[in-house]
Parts: structure tokens; sequence; C-alpha cells
């Protein structure tokens, strides 16, 4: 079970957190100036990111918040959290030891 | 005390005997024991008979390893554990085990006939074998193989043992109380750290409690055991966990831990907790958890008296038993020589050592040589004898040329193998660490770690003791969070040589008729793994699925190295290259009741029930899951069943009044300045044009344009919505309102809050229902005039202040009481007293389901499956077409969802009046077709309506509005129904009875 770092609450394990999907996705002010494959490739593509990947996560059983986190997709170490609106930080590196 | 039960020595307690009994026969071991050293205390080997040859088999280890020796351990009728490693078993009075895959009797088992028919069952013999006829695969030969092959058969009982669960938090867990876990332990808590050591083994020590030659601080290894587990228990930061296996290595440092709390007591306590899971988040983690000893690959190495050198020392260190009278040692180490030297010194005879290797001259073959026992050098196996135990051995030299030199037989009956160590990087493997070959070990080994863990000792390749222990040490400080004391040393010495190793099979052994076993459990032979190359097959995650080599209970422990080291061989590849399996949770089979723990029966998974739900089975409902939810179904009276219910609930609701219980409908409250924009950005419909005291349908769509809920929603005030929710649906609208709330429109000021248990609904519906409310509902003025259908208006409902809404599901004049939950029991009572003198019926959601079917009312989830817009729902008049921007609303514009052909929800009729169509069942133009028919939708509600005396359905019908008149025909289980294309507003099309 992760451990998942809640930028307003601090560490917290997994069952209290439901997945968002990719982050710093906008939706579209005006969808309706978008073309056919614009629309689709705001709807359904994502980046499938292997290694350091930043997403949504909601602290939906806390306190209820959504917000952002890096997090590597190959070793599910979380590099960084960060509220909704913050931009994405610089990835930091180390030994998970 | 039996002749193979030595005088003195070892762990076991002889003035303690315990009877016990194997297959019936009752045999007397000691305190201590375990149930294979017990066995083998009695001269016991056979143990059992194999998975698929059913041939004789015995005990080949003294660990967690134990590939061959399953029992099954029974209590009672309930409590039959299968599959146990005898050798994990600990002994108490009065045990009864039981061997398995035999029958009648382990001796005379006529399964063995398999082993001489194994021609007929190779790898892959499913693809191959048994291909004819076709039809007796399912019929005959399935049944039979599976009759024949297997392990343990599970209980038929349910389980009535207690198993506790517990969360557990520490600076550093320690997983293995051998040399470097001990040492680690104790290095970790000198520097000040929260520690927990754990093992899967009745006592702490590891090796240490089998080695006669070590010594550690001064003294022998098990005084230092001793007085290193009370150190470790006297301390107040350390907390000790025996016979507790760490059975899996979760993200972020979760280790699972099983504790068996009972398993060894003769008599549990009625109420004590059978197991204890732990889930430890540990800070750093030590993973000290030694090393496997390799079996040797060589004909006939499966027959019971064959076993691991170091399992033959264990039981004799540690639990004072001889494996035989005669032994002979086949090794490729000089660590299997301490086995040999140490057997001779307890009166063992020892017949002969073969040695794999050219030459055998270190400290250990001086020895034997010295010890007069004679050693040959470039030996192998060419096979075994004996039937239900081994009587001899055939050794014979290799020459440069591969051929076979002088060959000797021995009488015997126990042969000890010795092929090297495999370390156990089992739970750094689960870690996700990565493994490297390592050339000089002739093994994989820790390389990088994925979290914050370290391996010492043995799992690493680290063999020696000394070096073990300053490993140990090592790895335990610098897993403590902070250093604040000088590091411990600890002096040891050990005889142990750990020279030597061989991988796969002994030179000979594919052109010897006997077979030779790399996995004893899913009996894989050498013969298996050449198939396997020869079909083409080169990834060892290929062999493993082909053969099933590594792919039984015991995860491959004591084989897969030598199944890898046989395939790289084959196909002449180094071995990194072949790949190594991946090793998966749980490390040895952990007990089902563990994971549950107490979440069983009624605490398996929530229950949520409506304030009238008492009221509602007093009256004798059916209920029905719905969600978490249980609902009233429907409400029988004097013996009916569903069907007569429902028919008489359907008539009250049309002719007179229905009172059906609500509450579980999702509720949402949005209030703010934002909350009409909000609204208006999110459902499909107008919201700013919607009146204070009216109310609308809604139609919630997902961005792709597909229907994902739909419900009433109320404006109470210019700045507050009442919102309802499908049942199922509303924690999944709620986030999705909170997702776009957050992230997309910050800017809104709103606020959205759950209401769902706040409320309690009383649906009260029929032509009678004003009649009703009258008696009920003071402060507001009923008739249409002043509260039309779709609006809302605060009263005092019974006394007690709620919202009347006047909205219908049925389709008949309707209206629905909204009373604050802890009232709802209180104002059903009455409404329903009050409904008497007018005919009020309780009705359940069998009922709804049928009234609104008949209007032609969507249920989300039944009628739409995610794929459904509102216009094929027919809702294409919900939809606010002067809005610039929905959700769900681009989507929308697509040429394809706009499509005359996509489904389209229509009313289906048979044309017989009389047959009731199966829900979920297909829709075709032509009749009678072949496969692969040619399909145009399907059935996705289908009832028996009481007012129109006729089967009703709903459909999902490509271009399906334009097929009005049209006939069908649905393929069902006694034939083809011919179906007439209606409208799916079956019932008072005009809609004249919701507005009376």
């Amino acid at each position: 079970m992760l451990l998942i770092p809640c930028p307003h609450c601090g560490e917290r394990p997994e069952i209290e957190f439901t997945y968002g999907g990719e982050a710093h996705l906008v939706r579209p002010a005006d969808p309706s100036t978008l073309d056919d494959a614009a629309w689709a490739d705001y709807l359904y593509m994502r980046s499938n990111t292997k290694g350091v990947h930043a997403e949504r996560w909601r602290h939906a059983r806390g306190c209820g918040r959504f917000f952002n986190a890096l997090r590597d997709t190959t070793t599910d170490q979380f590099l960084a959290s960060y509220r909704i609106g913050e931009p994405k930080p610089a990835i930091p590196t180390g030994d998970p030891r | 005390m039996s002749r193979w039960r030595t005088a003195a020595g070892g762990r076991v307690d002889r003035a303690h005997p315990l009877a016990f009994r194997f297959d019936g026969t009752r045999y007397e071991g000691l305190a201590g024991d375990t149930l294979a050293s017990a066995l083998l205390a009695n001269g016991v080997h056979l143990v059992g008979r194999s998975f698929k040859y059913h041939r004789p088999r015995g005990i080949v280890t003294a660990g967690a390893e134990e590939p061959s020796a399953l029992v099954t351990v029974r209590r009672d009728a309930a409590r039959v554990t299968p599959d146990l490693r005898a050798t994990q078993v600990e002994l108490y009075e009065g045990l009864e085990a039981q061997s398995l895959n035999r029958w009648p009797s382990l001796a005379r088992d006529v399964g063995r006939i398999n082993d001489w028919l194994s021609p007929l069952f190779p790898a892959g013999f499913y693809y191959k074998t048994f291909m004819w006829p076709k039809s007796a695969w399912k019929s005959l030969y399935e049944p039979v193989i599976r009759h024949a092959a297997g392990l343990g058969v599970a209980p038929s009982e349910p389980d009535p043992d207690r198993y506790a669960q517990c969360y557990a938090h520490c600076d550093v867990l320690v997983v293995g109380a051998g040399p470097a876990g001990l040492a680690a332990a104790l290095a970790a808590a000198d520097q000040g750290a929260r520690v927990m050591i754990c093992d899967e083994q009745n006592e702490f020590g590891g090796s240490l409690l089998a080695d006669r030659h070590a010594t550690i601080d001064g003294t022998d290894a098990a005084t230092w055991v001793g007085r290193a587990v009370a150190e470790l228990a006297a301390h107040p930061r350390v907390v000790c966990l025996p016979r507790t296996t760490a059975f899996g290595y979760f993200p972020h440092n979760l280790i699972g831990l099983a504790e068996r709390l009972t398993d060894h007591l003769a008599a549990p306590a009625p109420h004590a907790a059978r197991e204890r899971l732990w889930q430890v988040r540990a800070r750093s983690v030590v993973i000290a958890a030694g090393s496997v000893e390799r079996p040797l690959v060589f004909p006939g190495n499966d027959r019971p008296g064959v076993m691991l050198a170091g399992a033959a020392r264990t039981y004799l260190n540690r639990y004072g038993v001889r494996v035989g009278d005669r032994v002979v040692l086949v090794t490729a180490t000089d660590a299997g020589y301490e086995a040999a030297i140490d057997l001779r010194d307890a009166g063992v005879e020892v017949a002969g050592i073969a040695d794999l290797r050219p030459t055998a001259n270190g400290e250990w073959p001086a020895a034997a040589r010295a010890a007069g026992i004679e050693v040959s050098e470039s030996a192998t196996v060419l096979g075994t004898s004996g039937n239900l135990r081994v009587a001899g051995i055939t050794i014979a030299q290799t020459t440069a040329s591969g051929a076979g030199g002088a060959r000797r037989s021995l009488a015997c009956d126990a042969v000890l193998m010795s092929g090297g160590y495999t370390p156990s990087v089992h739970l750094f493997s689960q870690s996700r660490g990565k493994l490297r070959w390592s050339d000089a070990h002739q093994a994989f080994l820790p390389e990088r770690s994925a979290e914050r863990e370290r391996s010492a000792g043995a799992c690493r390749g680290v063999y020696d003791l000394a070096e073990a222990i300053a490993d140990g040490l090592q790895a335990g400080a610098d897993a403590a969070p902070s250093r604040t004391a000088s590091a411990r040393r600890i002096a040891a010495t050990s005889a142990r040589s750990t020279d030597g190793g061989h991988l796969g099979a002994v030179p000979l052994a594919s052109e010897a008729s006997q077979k030779s076993f790399v996995d004893w459990q899913h009996d894989v032979t050498i013969k298996d793994l050449a198939i396997a190359t020869r079909e083409g097959f080169r990834s060892i995650e290929h062999v493993k699925r082909f053969t099933t080599t590594g792919m039984a209970t015991d995860q491959g422990k004591t084989s897969n190295l030598n199944a890898l080291a046989i395939v790289a061989r084959a196909i002449d590849a180094p071995i990194p290259r072949v790949g190594l399996t991946t090793f998966r949770m749980p490390y040895t089979p952990t007990s089902f009741g563990t994971f549950a723990g107490p979440s069983r029966g009624d605490l398996f998974d929530p229950i949520r029930r409506t304030p009238i739900h008492e009221w509602a089975a007093a009256a004798g409902a059916v209920f029905e899951d719905v969600g978490m939810w249980k609902r009233a179904r429907y409400f029988p009276e004097h013996g009916e069943d569903m069907h007569a219910a429902v028919a008489r609930e359907c008539r009250a609701v049309r002719s007179a009044c229905g009172l059906f219980d609500a509450s579980t409908l999702g509720k949402i409250e949005i209030v703010g300045p934002g909350a009409a924009e909000f609204l208006e950005r999110l459902y499909v419909n107008s919201w700013a044009n919607l009146g204070v005291g009216r109310c609308r349908y809604g139609i919630l769509c997902r961005e792709d344009g597909f229907i994902t809920d739909d419900g009433v929603i109320a404006r109470l005030a210019a700045d507050r919505f009442h919102v309802t929710t499908t049942t199922g649906g509303a924690p999944r609208v709620l986030a999705m309102m909170e997702d776009y709330r957050q992230t997309e429109w910050p800017d809104l000021e709103v606020w959205l809050t759950s209401t769902t248990e706040q409320w309690a609904v009383i649906a009260v519906q029929g032509p009678k229902a004003r009649d009703v409310l009258r008696e009920c509902v003071e402060g507001i003025d009923l008739e249409s005039a002043a509260l039309p259908h779709m609006s809302v208006a605060a009263a005092r409902i019974c006394g007690v202040e709620g919202l009347v809404m006047r909205v219908s599901f049925t389709g008949e004049l309707g209206y629905e009481l909204n009373v604050p939950a802890d009232y709802g029991l209180g104002v059903w009572k009455a409404v329903h007293a009050a409904g008497a003198g007018h005919g009020i019926t309780c009705y359940g959601t069998e009922t709804m389901h049928v009234l609104r079917a008949e209007k032609g009312y969507i249920i989300v989830g039944q009628d739409t499956d995610g794929t459904v817009t509102p216009d094929d729902a027919g809702l294409s008049w919900a939809v606010g077409r002067k809005k610039p921007d929905f959700v769900g609303r681009r989507s929308l514009q697509r040429q394809s969802m706009q499509a005359p052909d996509r489904k389209q929800l229509v009313g289906l009729r048979p044309r017989d009046g009389r047959t009731l169509l199966d829900e979920g069942a297909q829709v075709a133009e032509q009749p009678n077709q072949r496969p692969p028919m040619r399909l145009v939708g399907h059935v996705t509600s289908s009832y028996q309506s009481a007012v129109l005396g006729a089967p009703i359905a709903l459909a999902m019908i490509a271009g399906g509005r334009a097929r009005l008149g049209q006939t069908l025909v649905v393929p069902m289980p006694g034939g083809d129904v011919a179906v007439e294309v209606v409208s799916p507003v079956f019932y008072d099309p005009k809609g004249e009875r919701i507005n009376a």
C-alpha cells in the first residue's frame, strides 16, 4: 500500500485516496472551437509515462482535496506533491535508502 | 526412544514425549520436534505421493523450502489444513496428520500407474495427447486426470477459527533471525531504533540452531543465540516475533507478516485467535532471509530417503534424529562433508561420498578421508534403487569423453545431496529491487534497492559466519535513523566451508532411464525441460508456464536455479539471458483467514439500511441489494410469490395509492452564488431559467458525451439546489462534481454537501395520493394550481419540517416527502395510517421498476451502459440547445454521435402477448439465423405489465425510432420470439395522469 503525501495533511495510506489520472490537462475554455482531432486528443490521449509522472490524487477520505504529485511509475516512489494550481516542481533525485 | 533418536543433544525435550498419528498410525515424538523430524525419528521416510506420477515421496528439506513432504493436519471436521509442509508443522500432543494424493493407501496407491504411463503425460501433454475423440476431453479425460492429480483437499466446512489483524510502525524491521538478522537487530537497537524482528520458525537462531562447530563471542552457537535472544527480548524498544513469516513486501515498506499463534498448541484456548496479520510500516527494512541449499538433479533423486545434506545435519544437530543407518553423500560442495562427518560422529555409517568435482582436497574432504570414508572424485549418479525408500545408489566416474567410467553400487537407506546455496531473494525481488547474476556465487544477488531496504548475510551471498554477522551489524546500524552509540563487534569463527556448487543436472543424467527430478512438487523432470526447449521456448517465463516448473506452492525455492541452468545449457545461452521468474507474495502459503481477519459474514461489507428498514422487515418485505443498500423489493401478503405481489402492488398504485421508501436516492445539496452556473456547466439541461420552487429532470454526461447519471433537481432558493442522483451513483457524482469544482472551475463560489443520509424520502404515488397527503401535510396548498407537477415546497409533514416534492417515477400523480432521517420512520408510519382509508399499499423496487418501464423512464446503468447519449435514450428534449458549453457537449457534436443508425431506446411487445423476454437478450431482424447472426440490438428491461395484462420490454435497437411497427425477433432458449417495435411509453402516452 502506497504512502501518499497529501500537501494539506501529510503522508497517509493509499486507502484514503482516489486516483485522478494525469495532471496538468486543462479543459479547453471553449471546446466548440476545437476540431474533432484536437478534442479527441484532450479526451483520450495520455502520456503513459515510464518514469516520473505528474498525476492527480484526491484525499477523498481525508481532507477531500485534489492535489498533484510526481510519482516514478517504475518504482512507485513519490518525489513531490503540490497543490492544485501550483506549477510542476523540479524532479529531486537520490537513493531511496 | 527409537533407534534413530540420539541419546543426547539438539533442542528437543527428551523428558517430554508427544504422541501423534500419521495416516492413522500412532507414533511418538518429542517436544521441540516438527512433524518431519518426529516421522524421521520413527524411521518414516515415505510421507506422500507425487502430484502427477504418484511416485512415493519423502522429506527433502528441513524448512520452508520443502517441495515434497506436504500433509494435511486435522484437528476436527472444520479445522482441516491441507498442503502444510511437514518440516514446518510443530508437533503437539495428539496431532493428526494425513498424507496426500494416494488411494487406497500411501504404500499401495493405484495412481502409481501414472508413473508407468508417464510417456502419455509429458510437459504440455494436454496440448498433445488425449485429443481424440474431441468430446471425451470434457467428459472423460479431464475429470479423470483432475481426480488423479493434485494435492490436498480443501476443507468442506466454514473455518470456525478467529483471525486477528493489527498495524505496527517501527524504525527497523529485521526479517529473519539467523546470525545476520540477530546481529542487525542488536546493532539497530544499540543505535536507539525501534526494532521489530521476525522469523518463521518457532525459535530464533536460523542456521545456528544446527551448527555444532561455530564459536561466537567465545562461546558455542546455541549459547550465543540464547544470550542474543534474551538481550533482544529484554530490550524496551525491540519487538520479537517468532513463528512469524514475512510473506509479502508491499510498496513503501509495508511488510505483511503472518504470525501463527495457536497451531503449535495441543489445546488452544477456545476464543484465542489462530493467526495474526501484521501490517508493518517500517522506516527501513533489513532482509536477512538466509539461503536455501540446492538439490542435485540426478536419476532417481526423488526416492524417499534422498534429502539435502544440510537437512540431514539439521535433523541430527537440532532435533537429535539420525536420518538413516547407512548413508551415501552426493555432493559438489565442502558443506556436504560437514553433514556426513556429523552423522558419522553420531554413529551413522557413511557408505561413500561421490563428489562431482574433479578434485576434492579441502579441509573437509581431507577430514572425511582421514575418517576412512571413501571419496570418489569426478563422480556422477546413474540411478538409485528401492521401492518405498531408497535402498541403493549407483555412482560412476565421468571421464574426459563424458562416458561413464568405473561404476559402483552402494547399499544405503539415505542419500544426502548438496549442490550449493541459493540466496533467498524473494522479499528483495518483491520490493522491486534489481538482481544481478554473480558468476562467483553462481547465483542471483540483490544489486539495486527500490525501497529503503538492505539485505544482509547469506541472502546476498555472504555465507561465511563471521562475515555474515559483520554484514548484519553493519546493515542494522545503517538502517537505524541515527547513530548514537559506537558500533558493536561480535567475533565469530566457523568451520564451514562454502566452496563448491553445481547447477543443473549431473553428468549423464539425460542418458539414464530413471527420471531426474527438478521440481519435486510439480513432478517436472529434465526431460520435460528438454521438451520445452525443443518446442522452441527460450525465456524461462515461457518454459515455466509450459512445464509448470517452479509454479507449485513452494514457488520453486529448491528448483528454479537448476531449471534455469538446464535450459541455459540446452539452448547454449548464459543464465542471465534466460532470465529469472518473478517472485510473488506470499513467500509461503498464507491462510485466507489471515487475510480476511474479522471481515467475514456480516462484517464482510458494510450494509446500509434506510430509516424505514425495520418496519419493512417486520411487514415481511423481501429485500434486495442495491450497492451497499438493502432495499425492500416487494411486500408479499398471504403467501404470494413475487409475481403475484408485484401485480397487486402495481394495480394499487395505478388505481389508488402506493407508499414507497425512496430514501436511498443519492442527494447532494449545492449552495452558493455560483450554484446555478455550476449546474449549467455540468448538466446537459438549462438551469438559469428554473424558478425557485420548481424541479427539473437533469441528465449528467461524462466528457465523452455518454449518460452517467440522472435525477430530479429542485431549486430551493436562488442559490440553493437539492440534487438527487441514482441510488448507486451518489458517491461517483459527488466526486465528479468536486473534481470540476476544485480543478476546472475554482472561480465558482459553490459548496457541495452529501445529504443522502440526512433525508428520508417517502414516495406517495397514485390517483389518491393527494387525498392521503391532505391528512398529513400542513402549511401548503396541494392543488395542482399551487403545487403543479415538478414543483417543491417546504411544509410540515406529520408535524415535521420537510420538503414536499411533486414528482413521479410511476406516471401517476405523485409526491416525494423529504423529512429529516431521524423522523423518517415516524412519518412513514403516520402516512401509512392516514392512507389506510384510501387503499394505500406499500410497494417495493420491483413494482417501481415495472411502473417506470410502463412509462418508458430509463434507469441509468440498466437501460444505459456507458455508450448511450441523451438522444439515444430519447431524451434530447432535455438538452439545453442554447447553452454554449456543458460537460459532454463537444463530444455530442461529433458526427458519429448523431448517426441515425445508433442504438436508440424503443419499446418491444411480444407478438404473442404472452412471452416475457429475457433481459440482456439480443434482437435480430431475421428469424432462424445460424451463427454468426446479424444482431441489431438488445433487451434492457423486461416485465410483466399488470395494467396492460401483457409483457413489455425496453430495448436499445439500431435506428430504433425509425422502426416503429416493424417486427423483429428475439432469440430465446425456447426459440425465436417475434416482437413489435413500439414507443417506449406503454401507458398513458399523453401524460394526463401525472398532471391530475
